[in-house]
């Protein structure tokens, strides 16, 4: 059986106090609950401090570029269905510089688990706007406050009718629920967002620990996922009361299922059939 | 006998329809071809032209001169009336090109009305003319029955009868209306049937026999060919193709592709080069193989979009930030193109590299003939640890070291063993490090180690024409063909030859073929480029040290030709 030991990965390099520890403590908590060993899946990940999270897991890795990691775990997927393809990211490497990719990924509706650790704030260049810093917010390259508006991840992919969509909390009685919610997103069969609200110590001084606990509540039992006007106005709840929990729930058919080419054999395991491709000379005369 | 025909009309009329089907027609009927075209960028309207050139010996490019100009408007007429053969002919409809120009040279053939005769849908018009042409070259329309069958869209027997009523019709009425002009000094050529293929078409052939299984890409001119080629075979070999948003998703879908364990592909044009830059330098400190196609336009920016143009040589040669091995290739011809892509893909995988294969709009829609490809020159070996070679192994580091540089290339999930890669610096199990030491250390793995056998993989360049040349022609890619003519049409009164290279970097060494000595020994060196600045004077002088005296460039977005090149070489000779 798999135990948190075999999980045990390099140290990270995260300051005291972040909300990435909880998230990866979670993350091997789900993992080792589904029985997945460490080299049965990989996590893709991009640039910034969620971008070393696989590092710090023991699994098998890729970690690329700042923003691409959508296309890497789109391109992973594609050539190995059969194998568990995580995307983890950060608020501005998801949201700001892969935005173009995470439109088309719930598009094409990979079967990718996305887990962005959204603390609305650049942590690895130090404290510059995020995608999802609130407007108006002043940072040292923000000398006049944020003059765009904040990003709400959630509506946009409710938009977009992407068939998982949720967010949790990082912390306190959130995190029970977060394993919950990414334990369902792994099961699922198709594209899934996890929203994660987390703390920055280091550079979010307004969106604390206790500036999300406070918040935070989570979706009720009599709350319907299918529903997507519903999840559509419980997405654009922010303030005095943030929502948590599985949004947005819709079966659709994922990109891979639609590849005829794959549809029973994953890529990767298929052999190449070298004198029927060279046969294709032929077909010049 | 050398004869060029052109036919020239607006965009939508049907100029490729009557190209492709005449210059298959005569690759089947044993004729060598070369053909080419010149398109605008857009779809409807504007002027635009195919030429088919016919030979009995190898040709490699278009001549200036037309014999037989096909005319589906008047912009046709006055644009190449000039260039018409002293016998040259022009067949044209004066319904189409509004009027009946004078001189001998302007054979009518009522297009729109014999369609109209016929009761057929005027677009079969474009069959008329294939027919008329045929007539004018004495040559029987019945085969093409068989290739409108590979040519039109929705290809019934009654269509494709029709069809080819059509073009009887056409010859028919040339050959009623001017026996004098037919056979055009046509001989006939040796029983055989020759390979019709064009530089797009052989770098996806290429592509599909080297056993890529991954093909992501954002569609660009001249560039989409190879992805139009591999989607049509995508379901009889098992490809998946995949349109991705932007070209940056395009190359890191094709490293993602790569790292889970297949053969993976991306093919774009210099913009979209400019955006892939990051994931070449991705995949070059992954070390995950990635092999992409440029197929050069003329930029800058959006330049001249369904153009040609050489003038991407030095962005492929060091695009991609931070220092890594790569290597470019840059074939003359589909030929060359089909091998070197074979050959990429093997260098990609068996060194863990990114290879280019650079081509250009002149290279991808050309099309040439050959009696058939050398199958024992292609080749296929999987250099990836899977299966039970990798579940035996104790332990597992994906950037382990070794004399060669090479690391064991495992895919993952294939075993316990755990595969990681890092766009970070790394160490050998694939995880974050910042100590000097282990930089070092791979630094010389991933570069030093592997540069010296990269380089003994780099072939030499080719010498063509006279061995002891006092005049000598440099190129790469795809001046190729016509420095190869015009060498021949030379090589009568004069001691020259052309020095081709097709695999630019690493730069061949001299070990293998002297030809530094060769360049230092000619009496007159011209380096030929279809580009402005001559970049590959500069990579001669940059790697050989040998400082090219003579330089012809070509920068108007238009190949060169036969007689263009000839008359700029007197200009230098005198």
């Amino acid at each position: 059986m798999t135990t948190l030991d075999d999980y045990k990965g390099q140290r990270p390099a995260w300051c005291p106090g972040c909300g990435n520890f909880a998230i990866l403590k979670i993350m091997k908590d789900a993992l080792i609950e589904l029985g997945m060993e460490p080299h049965q899946f990989t996590v893709v990940s991009g640039i910034g401090q969620a971008g070393k999270l696989p590092h710090y897991l023991k699994c098998n890795t890729f970690n690329g570029l700042h923003g691409r990691t959508l296309p890497v775990a789109t391109g992973l997927k594609l050539a190995n269905h059969k194998h568990l393809v995580l995307a983890v990211a950060g608020d501005g490497d998801c949201y700001g510089e892969g935005g173009n990719h995470f439109l088309h990924a719930i598009r094409r509706n990979v079967n990718v688990k996305l887990f962005v650790h959204n603390n609305q704030v650049y942590g690895l260049t130090k404290g510059q706007a995020s995608p999802t810093t609130a407007a108006g917010t002043v940072t040292k390259t923000q000398p006049f406050g944020d003059l765009s508006e904040q990003l709400n991840p959630l509506a946009l992919a409710i938009a977009l009718d992407c068939g998982f969509v949720a967010r949790a909390f990082a912390g306190a009685h959130g995190l029970p629920h977060l394993q919950r919610i990414m334990q369902e997103a792994i099961e699922y069969e198709g594209f899934a967002l996890i929203d994660i609200l987390q703390n920055c110590v280091s550079f979010n001084k307004v969106n604390t620990f206790h500036w999300y606990k406070d918040r935070v509540y989570q979706l009720g039992d009599d709350y319907d996922p299918s529903d997507r006007i519903e999840a559509f106005r419980s997405s654009l709840e922010w303030g005095e009361r943030i929502p948590t929990g599985i949004f947005y729930r819709k079966e659709r058919a994922t990109c891979e299922s639609r590849i005829p080419t794959i549809r029973n054999t994953s890529l990767v395991e298929q052999p190449f059939d070298r004198d029927r491709a060279v046969e294709e000379l032929a077909g010049f005369y | 006998m050398d004869l060029t025909i052109r036919i020239g009309g607006e965009a939508g009329q049907g100029l490729q329809l009557i190209g492709g089907l005449l210059a298959r027609y005569l690759a089947r009927q044993g004729y060598e071809v070369f053909t080419h075209q010149d398109y605008m960028s857009r779809i409807r309207g504007g002027h635009n032209f195919y030429q088919i050139r016919l030979a009995d010996r190898p040709i490699s490019a278009s001549r200036q001169q037309a014999d037989i100009l096909v005319a589906l408007d008047r912009t046709t007429i006055d644009n190449h009336r000039q260039s018409l053969a002293g016998d040259g002919v022009v067949i044209y409809d004066p319904e189409m090109c509004g009027g009946e120009p004078d001189g001998r040279e302007f054979l009518q053939v009522p297009i729109t009305g014999i369609t109209e005769k016929l009761e057929i849908a005027p677009i079969m018009g474009n069959s008329v003319a294939v027919g008329a042409v045929l007539g004018l070259l004495d040559l029987d329309p019945a085969p093409l029955g068989e290739l409108f069958g590979e040519f039109i869209h929705r290809k019934t027997a009654e269509i494709i009868a029709t069809n080819v009523s059509a073009a009887q019709a056409g010859r028919d009425f040339v050959g009623r209306e001017y026996p004098e002009r037919l056979g055009l000094r046509l001989s006939r050529p040796p029983d055989r049937k020759l390979l019709l293929i064009n530089g797009n078409q052989a770098i996806g052939l290429g592509t599909l026999i080297s056993g890529c299984r991954f093909f992501a890409a954002y569609p660009m001119t001249p560039s989409t060919g190879i992805m139009i080629y591999l989607a049509g075979q995508a379901e009889k070999h098992g490809l998946v193709i995949e349109q991705a948003e932007d070209e940056i998703a395009a190359v890191n879908m094709a490293i993602g592709a790569s790292f889970g364990g297949v053969r993976a592909m991306t093919a774009t044009s210099g913009g979209g080069f400019a955006l892939m830059t990051e994931g070449i330098s991705l995949a070059a400190m992954t070390e995950t193989p990635l092999v992409i196609a440029e197929v050069q336009r003329p930029g800058p920016a959006t330049g001249l979009p369904t153009r040609t143009e050489q003038g991407d040589l030095n962005f492929v040669l060091h695009g991609g930030h931070g220092e890594f091995p790569r290597v470019v290739f840059t074939p003359g011809t589909p030929e060359q193109a089909l091998y070197l892509t074979n050959k990429a893909f093997h260098l990609a995988e068996k060194y863990q590299i990114p290879v280019i294969v650079q081509s250009d709009q002149y290279l991808a829609d050309s099309q040439w003939t050959f009696s058939g490809f050398d199958r024992e020159r292609l080749v296929y070996e999987d250099f990836r640890l899977r299966g039970p070679a990798l579940a035996k192994l104790e332990s597992y580091q994906r950037y382990a070291p070794s004399d060669s540089g090479i690391s064991p290339l495992a895919v993952p999930g294939a075993s316990p063993h755990l595969v990681v890669a890092d766009s970070d610096e790394h160490d050998r199990d694939g995880h974050i490090i910042e100590d000097a030491e282990t930089r070092n250390e791979m630094v010389r793995k991933r570069l030093f180690r592997k540069l010296p056998l990269l380089r003994q993989e780099i072939a030499p360049p080719s010498l063509e024409g006279h061995p002891e040349p006092e005049v000598l022609l440099v190129g790469f890619g795809s001046t190729y063909g016509v420095m190869k003519e015009v060498v021949a049409e030379l090589g009568g009164n004069r001691a020259v030859a052309l020095l081709h290279f097709s695999e630019v970097c690493p730069f061949p060494p001299p070990e293998k073929f002297d030809y530094p000595q060769l360049l230092q020994r000619a009496r007159r060196v011209i380096c030929v480029e279809n580009n402005a600045t001559g970049q590959f004077a500069r990579l001669l002088k940059a790697e050989i040290g040998f400082d090219c005296p003579h330089r012809i460039n070509k920068y108007d977005g238009r190949p060169f030709t036969v007689e263009g090149l000839l008359g700029e070489l007197n200009d230098h000779l005198g």
